[in-house]
This record gives structure tokens, sequence and C-alpha cells, in this order.
């Protein structure tokens, strides 16, 4: 055996973990063909409907796990699943031919529900697709009740999870336990596995490939959630070496606790307010404990699910849960950002999604949808706690425009007399360069500027971080962004408007004391990144940032930037290498 | 009996929330109804059943009425596609493949 095998995957939630791999696989259930005898008839029917109950009563308590740790959206496979076991229709057929047929139950349900799954799978449609799985899911839930096994769910000691795949069924009652920590052959960032394990705080490495070939229960595994790689058997000294990263970890965020509930003051005065960037209702709960004064960010696309916009209501159910729980701060709320690389795919091609139709672009040219989105906003702004935002604006028409609808959301409101913050703060992100450069103008047109960073330094130096051949090329710190940044904030402050930046640059140590010194207001970034920011904020004085963003603005290069922010920097910004 | 042919005009097909709408009216009438695509025809009022038939958008259906109450069942099943399950004109999502999707 080779000692320390090393596979590589994809980083789904950080964090370290040492432990005795346990190696999950998915019983499928044997079905026989067993006549009955015709006394047996009767229980057999008992057995089957005692399995739906049971199985009925499985999925509530899943159910119920997953709503506290997803939330209703996430838990709505669950729901389509006990919805499922409630279809009369079915039910009595299979009974029907336990009778006639006077054979077992699994064999009748194997065959009856085996006709369904094919006919889905047999759909053009993905989302018709995956829901074959869950049938399948539910018919082998049911079987394993009539036989009566127990999936196995709870094990005794703590243990690193391998599998080829998690179902959100799976993932959430292995949450139960002790679990160290997930891998999976199988899965994106974007899994169900990855999300849970994020919102549980359970390091992950998902898309492993071959972990499951590679590794047998009872295993010792290292599995670094930072670099997304699993260490299989590893030797005695890596073993120490990640146990001593574990300490040095653990006493950094130890150290960081002290920062999490105090304001980002400068030595000198200069105040600073950090907010949350979010993408689902439940991270409210997250960001404030991690010492969040407010949401800078609230992403809305997570609420189009399964191909659907859901209605006004809905949306301000959501909108106001968020307002309410973030109240007395304020929730930036950023109107749906769809297009691109993410939407549309099924209907809509563009040869250069990044460069068509999105954010703002799709509401203006699809009113209805901007509308209902701007009345649900409204809505959730009766406790003048909500900001509403735009993003990929280009140009000052859009602004006009977008502000005219507004103006008709008011009025649409004010007719059905519904409460609304009539001054809601309205405000654009600066994301593309021609919104940069007329920040001046636009400015004098709205209440605040955000600077989404991201697409800023994707639409400024021409590159997709996420095309690997290029990537290199995607410069924080290229003169030219932070010139355009520096020009940002100069135009919002000569507008006496706030300015904040919400793009991954503001959680970036270095940037953080540039972009202070280049004197935005507020720095909105990913929370479990906010005691460290307001850390370096406390060490620093404004001062400094000011002399030192200055200075940054006259290299010629990223590498020189980055030169001079390190010398500077030093000691300030810990070597902390994760 | 009454025979009636409807097209699905939401988006999104009949998923998991239209397919439930629709069998819970159903139950509602004392009626048999079935719904036919392709030739295959399945039991209205079984979830399973509907989620199964993979209807999309534009796929035409048969629907069959059969029972005392037909005529107000046909009426309301019809409606009820008609009005496209009262979903908004909805935008295809897809889960974003690359992972780092967001934008900021």
């Amino acid at each position: 055996m080779v000692k320390g095998k090393v596979i590589e995957g994809i980083p789904a939630s950080p964090g370290i973990a040492i432990g005795v791999a346990l190696k999950y696989e998915k019983l499928k259930p044997k079905i026989l063909k067993k006549e009955l005898k015709e006394e047996e008839v009767s229980g057999e029917i008992e057995k089957f409907l005692m399995a739906i109950e049971r199985s009925k009563s499985e999925l509530r308590k899943i159910l119920t796990l997953a709503v506290e740790k997803l939330g209703s959206k996430g838990a709505e496979i669950f729901e389509a699943q006990i919805l499922m076991l409630d279809d009369k229709t079915i039910i009595d057929k299979i009974i029907e031919r336990i009778k006639g047929e006077k054979l077992n139950a699994e064999f009748i349900i194997q065959d009856e529900i085996e006709k369904y799954i094919k006919f889905m799978q047999s759909s053009g449609d993905d989302y018709l697709k995956e829901r074959a799985h869950d049938l399948e899911d539910l018919k082998n839930r049911v079987i394993r009740n009539i036989q009566q096994q127990k999936w196995l769910s709870r094990f005794d000691t703590s243990r690193i999870v391998v599998a080829e795949n998690l179902t959100p069924a799976d993932t959430i009652l292995f949450s139960r336990n002790q679990v160290l920590g997930y891998a999976t052959d199988l899965g994106g960032m974007t899994s169900h596995t990855a999300i849970l394990a994020r919102a549980l705080k359970i390091p992950a490495v998902v898309g492993l490939k071959e972990a499951t070939k590679s590794i047998k229960t009872g295993d010792l595994v290292i599995l670094d959630g930072y670099k997304g790689i699993l260490i299989i058997n590893p030797e005695q000294d890596v073993v120490e070496e990640y146990q001593n990263k574990i300490k040095r970890i653990a006493e950094f965020e130890r150290k960081l606790e002290d920062f999490k509930f105090v304001p980002a003051v400068t030595i000198d005065g200069r105040k600073v307010t950090i907010l949350a960037n979010i993408e689902f209702p439940e991270e409210v709960n997250e960001a404030l404990e991690s010492g969040a004064e407010g949401v800078g960010l609230f992403r809305t696309e997570y609420i189009i699910s399964n191909g659907t916009i859901p209605e006004e209501d809905e949306q301000f159910e959501e909108y106001f849960k968020v307002a309410e729980k973030v109240y007395p701060y304020k929730v930036v709320i950023r109107t749906f950002d769809v297009g691109g690389d993410k939407i549309f795919r099924d209907y809509h091609r563009e040869d250069n999604p990044f460069l068509g139709w999105r954010g703002i672009r799709i509401g203006l040219d699809k009113p209805e949808i901007l509308l209902s989105q701007l009345r649900a906003i409204l809505r959730a702004s009766v406790k003048k706690n909500v900001w509403v935002m735009f993003p990929m604006v280009s140009s000052i028409d859009e602004v006009r425009e977008v502000k005219k609808y507004i103006d008709l959301a008011k009025t649409q409101l004010k007719e059905k007399n519904i409460p609304f913050d009539e001054n809601i703060k309205v405000g654009v992100m600066i994301e593309t360069p021609s919104s940069a450069l007329m920040a001046k103008e636009i400015a004098r047109e709205v209440d605040f500027f955000s600077i989404g960073t991201n697409d800023l330094i994707q639409y400024t130096l021409a590159v997709d971080r996420g095309n690997e051949t290029v990537a290199k090329i995607f410069q924080e710190f290229h003169p030219a962004v932070l010139r355009l940044i520096q020009f940002v904030v100069e135009s919002a402050q000569r507008a006496k408007i706030p300015v904040s930046i919400c793009g991954e640059m503001a959680a970036d140590p270095y940037a953080t004391v540039l972009l202070v010194g280049f004197g935005l207001d507020e720095l909105s970034v990913t929370p479990k990144m906010i005691p460290e920011i307001k850390r370096i904020i406390k060490t620093i004085k404004f001062k400094d940032a000011k002399r030192i963003s200055k200075r940054a603005l006259v290299f010629k290069t990223q590498d020189e930037v980055k030169n001079f922010l390190m010398k500077e920097l030093k000691g300030i910004i810990p070597e902390i290498e994760i | 009996m009454i025979k009636k042919e409807v097209e699905i005009k939401n988006r999104t097909g009949l998923h998991t929330r239209p397919a439930a709408m629709l069998v819970k009216l159903a139950s509602k009438f004392k009626s048999d109804f079935f719904i036919e695509k392709n030739g295959v025809e399945i039991n209205g009022k079984s979830i399973i059943g509907v989620m199964s038939l993979a209807a999309e958008q534009g796929s035409r259906l048969i629907l069959r009425f059969e029972g005392e109450d037909e005529e107000e069942a046909a009426e309301a099943i019809v409606a009820l596609f008609e009005s496209g399950f009262g979903e908004l004109e909805g935008l295809k999502n897809e889960e974003n493949k690359n992972g780092q999707g967001q934008s900021y």
C-alpha cells in the first residue's frame, strides 16, 4: 500500500479533518418474487401500509431537519416525496395487485413504480429526470421499511464519511452524528452535500472521482477542505503537520473572537461599517453572529427555483424575513442578477453571455418580473431598513428607467393601501467600466453605490476568471482597477452618497487597508471574514491607510502594487497560511 | 364521457407544484380523470402518475373525464391548464456548474 496517497477534488466546505474513514455504500434492496398463501395476503397489505406510514414519518423528520438547516426552499424535495407517499391511486393499485396476484409487496411495488421511473427517465427535461431519482429513493425507502432494515444513519464514533454521492436525505441524517467531514466522488460547489456541509460548518471535499475506490472503511484520512484534497493513510509526520495546522487555525480563530462584536474603528478614529454578503435568508444568523452590522448584499437569485420565479407574495415573505432579522441594521437587496453563465441556458443561448442579456437588462426587458420583485422589496421595507440595488448597470439611461419602475411600483402599492418605506434608498452596483467612468453623473441620480469588484475586474481587464487559461491575469491589484475604484469613491464622496464594496476583494486583508484608505464607508464581505477584517481595521491608522492607498495608485503593475503593500503591511497582516 | 385536449402553457411543465395542484383539484370530483400523452394514459388523480408523464411546456395532453360530475370537473381542470397553473412567466433556472457563479 502506498502511504499518503493524495487525491484531489473540489474544496466544498473549509476546514481540516483527520479521522477514520467510513465508507457509505447505499444498500440496494434485494427483491425476490415470493408467492403468498391466501391467509398471508392481508398481513402483507398491512405490512405495506405500515411501511408507507413509517416512510412518511421518516421523511417528516428529515423535512424538519432540512427546513431547520436549509430553509424551506432547500427542503422542497422532501415535501415532494411526502406528497408522493400520499398517492392514493397508486397505493390502491398496489393493494389490488397484491390481492389479485398473491405476490409479495416488495415485488409489486418494484414492478409498479419502476414503470413510472422509466417514463420519467425518458423525459427530455433534466428537472423531471432528477425527479426520477427522487421516486427511486422513495421506492427504496418503502421497500426497506417493508424489509425492516434500517439504513445506516447513526454510528458511534467520529468518522469521515466517504461516499460516491450523498442524497440530501443522507447528508441531513448524517449531520446528526459526529461527522468529521464529507468526501464524495461526485458533486460540485453547489451540490447538496457542499451547500449543507458549509451550512453545518463541516469540512468537505467533493468531486474526488475515485475516493470510494481508493479508500476503505477504517483507513486513516486527512481531509483538507481548504485545498480540496484527501490524504489516505498519511505518514506520521504529515499527520503531525496537519494537527499543528488545526491548532494554529483554532488559535487564530479564538483570537478573532474578540473582534467579532466591536466596531471597526481605526486607531485614529475612522469608523468603517462591516456588512455581510448573503445568498440565503438562513445565512443572516451566521452573519449577525459573526459581527455583521447589517447585510450589504442580499442576492435574490436563490429564489428562482426549478424554473419559476415565485409570486410577489412569496418573494415578499422571503425578503421580509431577512429585513426583520437584520433590523435595526439595514439590508441591501439586489434585484435578480440572472443571465450570463447562470440561467436561461435551456432556451436562451448567447455566444457571449457575460456581455449579453443579464442583470438589469433583463429586468428592463421584462418589466413584469422587475415590477413584482420591486413591489415585494418595497413591501419588505416597512421597517425602513431595506435598501434596493440594481446589478449590471452600464449607462445612466438604465438608472433613470429603473427609477421610473420604482415609482410605478410605489404607485401600485399605494392604490392597494399596502404600506412601504416611501424613502427607500435606491442604489446601483458599479461593476462595469462604463458605470465607473460615469460615476460622477450617476452619483447624482442615486442614493448609494456598491462596487462589485469581481465583475468590475472581469470587465475592466477583459478576463474571465473562470477560464483557467487566462485566470492568472485576473488581477485584483491591477492599477487600472485601483484607479477606477478610487474614482468611484471620490465621485460618491463629492455627491455625498455612501459607497460600499461587495466583491471578494473587500475580504482580502491586503486590499482592506487600501480600500479603507480610498475612503470607502462600508465593506461587505462573506460572514466568516468579518472578525479578521475588523481586526485589521482596528490595527491601522486611517492616516496611514490614506497614504498607502494614494501611493499605491502610482504603480504601473500589479506586482509593484503588491510588493509595496506587502512591505507596508508587514506585521499588520499575519502570515497565516491555510 | 368528456374528452378535452389541452396544451401545457407554463414554462416549467407539470413539475411538483402544478402536479400537486392538478391532483388536488381532480380529487375533489367524483368522476374518474385520465390524462393521455403520446399514447400513454395515466390516472390524473395520481401525483406520481402526473409527474411521470414528464409533460413539458408545449406538450399536448388529452384529458378524459367520466362520471356524474364530469362536466364540472372538465371545466375546472381545463381552466387550471389555461391559467398556466398560476405561474408567473418564469425563468429557467439551472444550477451553476462552475460553482463560483456568484457575481458582484
